[in-house]
């Protein structure tokens, strides 16, 4: 017999604390129910003795000490799933919220998930061409990797996350039956979703997409669950039904943000700008839910997006995400004001996993040559560009006048290309060698002479 | 199993349990009606607080807390070697029998293989006095290792019975003693050490070998010594892994313990598929059979984040016992000060800076000062060394846990943004990188090399110093405007840089350099330089001698020599070369002035 338990002890922003709790266990969901009949679910997030502290997602607003009763389910949230959630929409609970019914569930999962067994995994290989040169080219995607976009508010992630989407569907083996997107937004505008919605809906996939939405006007703490919905979602599908699955989670900022307010409301003591001292733990438990199993054949390839705030990549967020994901693509505001789309800047955006799926065999043999020269030259382009601006253009060198070109070129074809546009690996390796060409061929010192003998071609233009 | 407490609170990781005044400080328990594994961390009143190595969702209050009457210990004996374990040493593929490809919760594992049969030839004979660290008995482990079964530290006594050589199991009796009180004691294969105790040795060594790692920058540059230790510092993206992973790949030590410390779980699988494969250039065997791989990645359970260091260190002085010469590469050991934090802050502690609790130096440095060249007890000798990765917040070095490190390292491989944007590689910062184990070596380079090395690798360092002056100048005014003499210095400081220090780990040649080759890659350099100074200040200008190919040349002597030592007799041509092309140039030079004066 489950027992209700009358009233609230103490609320605390959105923590209520219980007092006589028996058998309460840590992390279990509670309904709250009020006496205007509203219902809200709230977790466990502290026992101490008959004392329980609950996390209730909708907010404490119109709690008082006696006019709730609390029922404790004795589980762990737990999401139902079926192959019928293609398609579909939830809150950042997992309750749909697309009109269309409960989900007859096949199984549920805890969505807190297990870590994965690293001798379980299977080392990915296999790159996913995206049509976007300077992802392609130079931060290949590969699946089962987790690339998160670095961005500022402003710029263009969302067109860009939405043009990967679209364009990774195409390629390589994957066919519309093993083709899935998870799409989980937390603390997002509107019309951003509506922007998804919209995109989803005009490319074709929609009834490939599995949306999570919390919004910009949804309680906080549902945030913390929203991802976890989502990639549990995904690993059904991935792992259950072996789906090619692209996640995209979209602010994780604001997911920190509220995992900070929570944090701060238990009193914990706080790490660097008032950040709970595990938050990479927590968001480790997040990206590491991507990848792929050795006796699997699904894949979770991940897509978190995160705004830098004041674009500052030392900023803990984007700081922590990078050492948790492999690797990164960054958007820069100076390129944006260009009016360069996608605003990438090479330099500091990178792939870990690309050295091992990249070269011959998987790309083309001059690919890791190719793409390690196109770095050092335009790395050197910064340092001539450093120089022109306290010496003058006209002063420059004549090698590195060419430099200023060749970097003027990169920007502006090989990085800029418009929203629709889809090229494939080779035209974007043969477009890097075009480039290349402007440049004398002795200072191409990172690839060796056979290639050069190849390839290279100087640039008339 | 006697249980001797019931929950009382769940907070995280942390777990208070209460009705038993009977638990000890740092022994091992198991939680709950799971059999949670938990370590006890601290004793307040009635309360015992308890780390909880695994996820606590779903504990109640009230539930049973067992005592398993031991410190967190490991099972030390044959059958690491080649493992991959979790941070409390249960091996991964149990775990994967056990759970399937989600590591589940509750799961009691064996930490070595109980099952299999070892040939063991047993080394004593009866009436033998036995002292603490003796070996009693040998273990072919892999190809590689001879497993050497050693008495525990602290027993001894006189052998009375002996099993003759044969296949025994880990826990099979092989070899009895008799103590000094007359108790008879059996002795295994294995033994058990707590987690967090040094083990003994009898006197610390002077460190005077270097550790070779085959990287050039490393071991011309800044070398560590065989017992010593170093930190790997810098912010994503700058290739701590990559460098931690070439020098567990090819860095002279007998064994290697790779930590990986709340890092990806990809990683690992990468090293799990990668080692097997690649070959010892010594032994002609694969890496994996000197390895034993400690994973505990970053969606692992936090606690065991916090003991996965002391495991790795423990096994590596087990074997450091046995007389080898082993190398923990720790990455990262920010990962560990952060689960300290985490801990820290569950229990409540007073912070200091940015939350790290007050005791992380003395956590720290007492990791560190594991390290080390040992007699052991057995009269053989070992090391222990220590590479630690440090993934500073931001890529600011000023943050407590690189700051605290560099307290207890004399070994300093700074990785730099800069240098990892160009793909500059490995992104180790000559300028702010140090070591200060060149002065220990200078004898062991001097005998095993040559006497001129310190010589010739000090002019490399202060080439790369001036070029770093010159370069501020260059920034502000170009480089059009430095007098011929500084313009070559630039150039021999870039064929350094380009030609010698970055080193390209995805090539079969250049991945590992012998040494012999470093010194004579660096001796061509100096030389042309030398050449090149002359005829520079006999008027002729740079751009001439850049004419001549030959710096091309240099840059690519790393790929197109090998390393084989006739390939580095071949080098020697190279100065020829420089001889016979700069004389040209001279010459020719020489009928220009006269056509035209």
């Amino acid at each position: 017999m489950r027992i209700q338990y009358l009233g609230v002890k103490e609320v605390t922003g959105s923590l209520i604390v219980l007092e006589g709790v028996k058998n309460a266990s840590y992390e279990e969901m509670v309904d709250i129910t009020l006496n205007t009949g509203e219902k809200r679910v709230g977790r466990v997030i502290e026992i101490k003795d008959d004392i329980a502290i609950v996390q209730v997602f909708e907010g404490t607003t119109g709690i008082s000490s006696s006019n709730t009763r609390t029922d404790f389910s004795g589980k762990a949230l737990e999401l139902p799933l079926s192959k019928e959630i293609l398609g579909r929409t939830f809150d950042g609970l997992g309750r749909p919220i697309d009109g269309l019914g409960e989900i007859v569930a096949d199984v549920k999962w805890d969505i807190n998930g297990n870590p994965i067994n690293p001798m379980a995994r299977k080392y990915p290989r296999d790159y996913i061409q995206t049509g976007i040169s300077a992802i392609d080219g130079l931060t290949t995607l590969i699946r089962g990797q987790k690339l998160p976009v670095f961005s500022g508010n402003g710029l263009p992630h969302d067109q860009l996350a939405v043009q990967i989407v679209r364009q990774a569907k195409i390629t390589a083996e994957t066919t519309d039956d093993n083709f899935a997107v998870v799409f989980a937004a937390m603390g997002v505008k509107n019309d951003v979703a509506d922007y998804f919605i919209r995109s989803f809906k005009e490319s074709g996939v929609i009834q490939k997409v599995v949306m999570y939405l919390n919004l910009a006007n949804d309680p906080v703490v549902e945030r913390i669950v929203t991802p976890r919905c989502a990639l549990t979602a995904a690993e059904y599908l991935a792992f259950e039904k072996n789906m090619h699955v692209l996640v995209i989670l979209t602010d994780m900022t604001t997911y920190c943000e509220a995992l900070r307010e929570i944090s701060s409301s238990k009193g914990e003591i706080p790490s660097r700008k008032g950040f709970p001292g595990y938050t990479y733990s927590d968001l480790a438990s997040l990206y590491e839910r991507a990848g792929m199993l050795s006796d699997r054949e699904g894949s979770i390839t991940q897509i978190p997006i995160l705004t830098m705030p004041n674009d500052d990549i030392t900023h803990p967020v984007p700081d922590l995400t990078g050492y948790i994901t492999e690797g990164q693509v960054v958007l820069d505001r100076g390129l944006h004001q260009k009016g360069i789309y996608p605003p990438i800047v090479v330099l500091p955006s990178l792939s870990r996993l690309m050295k091992d799926g990249i070269g011959e065999g998987y790309t083309r043999a001059d690919h890791p040559q190719v793409a390690n020269q196109l770095f050092a030259s335009y790395a050197h382009v910064q340092e001539v560009k450093a120089l022109a601006s306290v010496i003058g253009e006209d002063e420059l060198s004549q090698i590195d006048q060419l430099y200023m070109k060749f970097g003027k070129l990169f920007e502006e074809k090989f990085v800029a290309q418009s929203q629709d546009e889809n090229r494939v690996m080779y035209s974007t390796l043969d477009l890097g060698w075009t480039l290349l060409g402007v440049l004398p061929r002795e200072e191409l010192d990172r690839m060796d002479d056979e290639l050069l003998d190849k390839h290279y071609v100087a640039y008339n233009g | 199993m006697e249980q001797k407490g019931y929950i009382a609170g769940v907070n995280g990781p942390v777990v208070t349990v209460r009705g038993s005044d009977q638990f000890n400080m740092l022994e091992m328990v198991y939680v709950g009606n799971e059999k949670l594994i938990g370590e006890v961390i601290r004793i307040v009143d009635e309360d015992r607080i308890i780390q909880v190595y695994e996820s606590t969702t779903g504990l109640k209050v009230d539930e049973p807390v067992y005592s398993s009457n031991k410190p967190m210990s490991l099972m030390l004996g044959p059958g690491i070697i080649g493992g991959v374990v979790d941070g409390i040493q249960r091996p991964l593929v149990k775990i994967m029998e056990e759970s399937g490809v989600f590591i589940g919760r509750g799961i009691a594992t064996e930490a070595l293989d109980i099952e299999k049969e070892w040939t063991v030839h047993i080394t004593v004979k009866e009436g033998d006095q036995l002292e603490g660290g003796q070996i009693y008995a040998v273990v072919q482990e892999t190809e590689l290792i001879e497993h050497r079964v050693m008495l525990e530290p602290e027993t001894s006594g006189v052998v009375r019975t002996v099993k003759p050589d044969g296949e025994y199991k880990v826990k099979d009796v092989v070899v009895e003693i008799e103590d000094r009180f007359g108790v008879i004691i059996p002795l295994t294969l294995c033994q058990y050490w707590p987690v967090r105790k040094p083990r003994p040795f009898s006197k610390r060594r002077r460190l005077s070998q270097p550790l070779v790692t085959g990287q050039r920058v490393i071991d011309a540059l800044f070398p560590i010594a065989k017992g010593g230790a170093a930190a790997i510092p810098g912010g994503f993206g700058t290739g701590k892994t990559m460098t931690q992973h070439q020098l567990a790949k090819w860095c002279d030590a007998d064994i290697i313990v790779y930590i990986g410390c709340g890092e990806r779980g990809n990683e690992i699988t990468e090293v799990l598929e990668e080692f097997p494969k690649l070959i010892d250039p010594k032994s002609g065997r694969p890496l994996m059979d000197r390895t034993v791989l400690i994973a505990n990645t970053s969606n692992m359970p936090v606690a065991a984040r916090e003991a996965s260091i002391y495991t790795g260190v423990t096994i590596a002085e087990y074997y450091r016992d046995m007389g080898y010469h082993v190398a923990i590469m720790a990455d990262s050991t920010s990962r560990w000060a952060e689960a300290l934090r985490e801990i820290s802050g569950r229990l409540e502690e007073m912070p200091a800076e940015e939350g790290f609790p007050a005791y992380l130096p003395s956590r720290l440095s007492q990791f560190y000062e594991r390290a080390g060249y040992m007699d052991n007890l057995n009269g053989s000798e070992g090391s222990v060394s220590i590479i630690g990765a440090v993934s500073p917040q931001g890529g600011d070095f000023s943050e407590p846990v690189t700051q605290n490190t560099k307290r207890f390292v004399r070994c300093f491989w700074a990785l730099d943004r800069d240098l990892a944007y160009s793909r500059h590689y490995p992104a180790i910062n000559w300028l702010n990188s140090y070591s200060e184990y060149m002065d220990d070596l200078e004898a062991w380079y001097e005998e095993h090399l040559d006497k001129d090395f310190m010589g010739t690798r000090r002019k490399i360092a202060s080439l790369l110093q001036e070029e770093s002056k010159l370069m501020d100048i260059v920034k502000l005014v170009g480089a059009d405007i430095l007098p011929e003499e500084q313009k070559l210095v630039l150039e021999i400081a870039k064929l350094v840089r380009v030609g010698f220090l970055q080193q390209n780990a995805f090539h079969d040649v250049d991945t590992y350099v012998p040494i012999e080759k470093q010194y004579m890659m660096m001796k061509i350099i100096l030389y042309c330089y030398k050449v090149s100074s002359e005829i520079v200040t006999s008027g002729i200008p740079i751009s001439q001698i850049r004419k001549t190919g030959l710096f091309e040349e240099i840059v690519k002597i790393k790929y197109d020599y090998g390393n084989e030592e006739e390939d580095i007799q071949r080098m020697s041509g190279l100065y020829e070369k420089i001889d016979v092309e700069l004389t040209k140039l001279k010459d020719s030079y020489k009928n220009f002035e006269r056509k035209h004066s």
